[in-house]
C-alpha cells in the first residue's frame, strides 16, 4: 500500500465474492466424537498430554458448565450442545515455516492473506485451524528480548510457572456458563509474555479459522504485559457457511502491569451460522492502559463484552467497538469498565449498524467501586439503522458507589438521513454508493484506529455487508 | 456544443401543499441567470425540485435537458446528466473525507456509465486537479482531509460547494444563496471563483438577494419569483433595481402572486411555531 490508501474511497478494492466462504478438504488427524461429556474432556486432555492439574481443572469446569443454566438475556442461545464436535486435531505438529503446514491448510491461510501480511507488517503470527494452532512464528529479535508468543497448549508445557500464576485467575470457570465450557474443552489460543520495558513495535496476529461443519472452537488466550511493556495483538476470525450450528467460545485473559500498554484488536467475521459467545477481561495496574478494539461483523449471535478492571491509580481502560447486524444476525455487544482504584479513567465508544432485519444491542456496564474516588468515565453509543425491519437497543448499566466521580453517557440512534442521501446523490453517487459512504463515515472513528491494512479490509467487509453478500 | 435546459409549466408540492405554480425558464449553456424574489417565494424549491429532492413532488410540467425529460430520474441520474446545485445549507457527512467524496463524485460525473465498484479516477491525476482548484479558492490541501461539511464555518461550507462545482463541471448549475452568511471579502472571493469556474463554461442560475455575487457574474437575464411563479424577466438592470428598491413594485404589480406568496409565508411561520 502506498500513501494513496489514506484517501481510499470505501468502495475501492471491492470484489464481488465473499472470499471467506470456502471449504477446505483436509482430513483430520483426530476428531473426537460428537457431543460433550467427561470422557470427551478426558480424551482432549490425554491427547494433549497435559499435567494432572489441568485435567482436573477441565473436569471441574465441565461440572460447572453442566450446573449453570443457559443465559436467558442477550440473544436466543438455542445451541444443541450434543450436536457439536468439541475437538478436532487437523495436523500432527505445528509448522515453523509455512512449508511445514499441510498443503490444503496452507492454501486456506494463503487465501486469507496471512503469510503475505506476515511478511509485510507483522511481528509474529499464530494460525489456528479448528482446534489447534497449525503455524507459529515470532521475529527473532523479539524472541531474543524475551518476548514469548506461543500457543497456549505449548505454554502449559514450556512456561508452567507463568501459566499457573495467571491462567483462569481473571476469568474463573464459575464466571459464566461459556467461560466454564471453554475451561473444560479449551484448545489452542495465544500465550504472550512481554518482559518489562519491551515495546513490541509491530502487531502480533492470530487468525482463527473454523472449517469443518458443526465445529466448536474454544481457544484460550492469556497475555501478560509486564511493567512498562507494550504490545498490540490482532485477531481475525472466519468460517465457511453451513446450515448447521457452529460454536465459537473463547476466553481471553490479560494482565497489564504498571505503566504497560496493551491494545487488543478483533475483526470478527464469522459465518452466519456461528454462535460467538466470548468472555474477554483485562486487569490494568498503575498507570497502565488497556484498549479493546472490537469489530463484530459476522456470526449468527454474538454476545461479547470486553472488560477492563482498573486495579490501581492511573489505570486507563478503553473500548471502541463496532457491530454490524445484517439479515439473521444479532450482535449483542458492548463493554464493561470497573473502576476499582481512585484516579482511573475509562471510555466506551460503541457504534452499531443494523440492516435487513438485523438486530444490534449495546450492553455495557460502568462500575465505580467504593474508594475509587476521582474517577472519570465516558460512554458514547451511536446506532445507525438502515431500514424499518432492523432494530437497535441500548442497555447501559451504571453502578457508582462513590461521590467524587464523573460518569457521562451519551446515546444516539439515527436512520440514514434523507438529506445526507440526497446530498451525495446530487453529486452523482448512486443510492447504494451513497449509503455505503455514509456507513463508512459512521465507522470511521474505529477504522482510523486500525493498522492501515486492516482499515482497508474493514471497509471492504462493510461494503460486502452493505451489498448483503456476506453469509 | 450548446446545451439547453428547459423548465416548462413546473408545478411542485411539498407534503401535498403546492409551492411552485407553473414555472417557465429556458437556460442555454454559457448563460448566467439571476433568480431573485422575496423570502418564501419558491426559489430554493425550484432548485431542489430540479435537482430531484425526493420530498419535492413534481405534479405537473417538465424539466428537459437537451430534449431529455429529467422528471422521472433520481438525483444521481440528474447529476450525471449534467445538473448541479450548490446548497444554501449543505448537510454534514461525518467520517467521510471531502477528498474521498469528491474523487468518487468526480469519477461518476466524468464516467456517467461507471458501474459501482469500478475504477475511480487515478489518484495522482485527481489530486493534481484538486490541489490546483483548492489553491485558487485559497483553500489549504489539509481541508480536503476534513469530513464533508462537518464543523465547517459558513464560509468554508460555501467554498466547499464552489470547489465541488469546479471539480464536477456540470452543464447547468443552480447556486442557492452562495453569498448568504458571508462577510464582504468572502462574498468577493465567492463571486470571483464562481466567475472563474462557472461563467461561460456552463449555464448558471444564481439565486441571491444581493447583487454582490453578480459583480463578477453579470446576468444575461434576471428573473423575479413571487408566489411560486416567475413574474418578471429582465436584464442586469432588473437585478440592480431589486437590490436598491426591494420588491414593493413587484408585489403591487402582481397582486395574485403576492397573495399566494403571503399564504405560503404564513404557512411557513405556522410550521416553524
Amino acid at each position: 500500500m502506498t500513501s494513496d490508501t489514506a484517501t481510499l474511497s470505501p468502495t475501492d478494492q471491492i470484489g464481488d465474492f465473499n472470499k471467506y466462504d470456502f471449504r477446505t478438504e483436509s482430513p483430520a488427524v483426530f476428531k473426537a466424537r460428537k457431543g460433550l461429556d467427561a470422557a470427551i474432556v478426558q480424551q482432549i486432555s490425554e491427547m494433549k498430554g497435559e499435567p494432572e492439574w489441568m485435567r482436573d481443572f477441565r473436569l471441574r469446569s465441565l461440572g460447572i458448565f453442566d450446573s449453570k443454566p443457559t443465559p436467558t438475556w442477550g440473544g436466543l442461545i438455542d445451541i444443541k450442545f450434543q450436536d457439536i464436535y468439541y475437538y478436532l486435531k487437523p495436523t500432527d505438529s505445528q509448522g515453523r515455516t509455512w512449508d511445514e503446514v499441510p498443503g490444503a491448510i496452507k492454501d486456506t491461510f494463503e487465501k486469507l492473506g496471512i503469510p503475505e501480511a506476515e511478511k509485510k507488517f507483522l511481528a509474529g503470527v499464530k494460525a489456528q485451524f479448528e482446534s489447534e494452532v497449525v503455524y507459529g512464528s515470532l521475529k527473532g529479535d523479539l524472541a531474543a528480548k524475551g518476548v514469548i508468543f506461543t500457543d497456549t497448549d505449548s505454554a502449559v508445557r514450556e512456561h508452567p510457572d507463568l501459566v499457573r500464576e495467571y491462567f483462569s485467575k481473571i476469568i474463573p470457570p464459575e464466571d459464566n456458563k461459556f467461560a466454564a465450557l471453554n475451561s473444560a474443552v479449551w484448545s489452542g489460543g495465544s500465550f504472550i509474555y512481554v518482559p518489562p520495558g519491551v515495546k513490541v513495535e509491530f502487531p502480533l496476529q492470530a487468525y482463527f479459522r473454523i472449517n469443518a461443519e458443526s465445529m466448536g472452537q474454544f481457544e484460550r488466550t492469556l497475555i501478560i504485559v509486564d511493567e512498562g511493556a507494550e504490545v498490540h495483538y490482532v485477531e481475525g476470525c472466519t468460517a465457511p457457511t453451513y446450515s448447521s450450528q457452529s460454536l465459537h467460545s473463547a476466553v481471553v485473559e490479560i494482565i497489564v502491569k504498571r505503566g504497560g500498554r496493551c491494545r487488543y484488536t478483533t475483526i470478527q467475521n464469522w459465518a452466519n451460522n456461528v454462535f460467538n459467545l466470548v468472555t474477554k477481561r483485562a486487569l490494568a495496574y498503575g498507570d497502565a492502559t488497556m484498549e479493546w478494539i472490537d469489530g463484530n461483523l459476522g456470526s449468527h449471535l454474538t454476545m461479547k463484552y470486553p472488560a477492563v478492571i482498573m486495579m490501581e491509580p492511573g489505570a486507563r481502560g478503553e473500548t471502541l467497538s463496532i457491530a454490524f447486524a445484517g439479515a439473521g444476525q444479532h450482535q449483542d455487544a458492548g463493554a464493561k469498565l470497573i473502576h476499582r482504584a481512585p484516579h482511573t479513567t475509562g471510555q466506551i465508544i460503541s457504534k452499531s449498524i443494523s440492516k435487513n432485519g438485523g438486530r444490534s444491542s449495546y450492553r455495557g456496564l460502568v462500575k465505580v467501586e467504593h474508594g475509587a474516588k476521582n474517577t472519570k468515565c465516558k460512554v458514547v453509543c451511536d446506532a445507525l439503522i438502515l431500514d424499518s425491519q432492523s432494530r437497535s437497543d441500548t442497555y447501559p448499566y451504571i453502578d457508582v458507589a462513590e461521590q467524587d466521580v464523573s460518569v457521562g453517557h451519551e446515546a444516539s440512534v439515527s436512520r440514514i438521513g434523507e438529506e445526507q442521501l440526497f446530498y451525495l446523490m446530487s453529486r452523482g453517487l448512486s443510492e447504494p454508493e451513497a449509503s455505503a459512504m455514509i456507513v463508512n463515515g459512521f465507522i470511521e472513528p474505529l477504522v482510523k484506529e486500525l493498522p492501515m491494512e486492516y482499515a482497508v479490509e474493514m471497509n471492504r467487509l462493510i461494503q460486502l455487508q452493505m451489498e448483503g453478500s456476506v453469509g | 456544443m450548446t446545451h439547453i435546459l428547459t423548465i416548462s409549466n413546473l408545478h411542485v408540492s411539498v407534503a401535498g401543499k403546492p409551492i411552485l405554480r407553473g414555472v417557465n425558464l429556458v437556460m442555454r449553456h454559457g448563460e448566467t441567470h439571476a433568480l431573485m424574489g422575496p423570502n418564501g417565494s419558491g426559489k430554493s424549491t425550484l432548485g431542489l425540485a430540479v435537482m430531484g429532492h425526493p420530498l419535492y413532488e413534481i405534479t405537473e410540467g417538465a424539466i428537459e435537458l437537451d430534449g431529455r425529460d429529467l422528471v422521472a430520474l433520481t438525483a444521481d441520474e440528474r447529476a450525471r446528466a449534467g445538473l448541479f446545485m450548490a446548497f444554501q445549507r449543505p448537510v454534514a457527512i461525518p467520517g467521510v473525507k471531502l477528498a474521498d467524496f469528491l474523487r468518487h463524485a468526480t469519477t461518476n460525473m466524468r464516467k456517467p456509465e461507471r458501474k459501482e465498484g469500478e475504477e475511480l479516477l487515478p489518484m495522482r491525476e485527481f489530486r493534481r486537479e484538486l490541489k490546483g482548484k483548492m489553491e485558487h479558492l485559497r483553500m489549504d490541501m489539509e481541508f480536503a482531509r476534513r469530513y464533508v461539511n462537518d464543523g465547517f464555518s459558513g464560509g468554508e461550507m460555501k467554498r466547499a460547494e464552489i470547489l465541488q462545482l469546479a471539480m464536477l463541471q456540470p452543464k447547468f448549475a443552480i447556486l442557492d444563496e452562495t453569498d448568504s452568511g458571508l462577510d464582504a471579502d468572502a462574498v468577493r472571493l465567492a463571486s470571483e471563483s464562481i466567475a472563474e469556474f462557472g461563467r461561460e463554461k456552463m449555464g448558471m442560475l444564481i439565486i441571491t438577494h444581493h447583487d454582490k455575487l453578480l459583480e463578477h457574474n453579470r446576468p444575461d437575464y434576471t428573473h423575479v419569483m413571487l408566489g411560486g411563479r416567475i413574474v418578471e424577466t429582465g436584464g442586469v438592470e432588473l437585478a440592480h433595481e431589486l437590490h436598491r428598491q426591494g420588491y414593493d413594485r413587484i408585489r403591487n404589480a402582481y397582486p395574485d402572486a403576492e397573495a399566494s406568496n403571503r399564504a405560503m409565508a404564513d404557512r411557513e411561520v405556522a410550521l416553524s411555531v
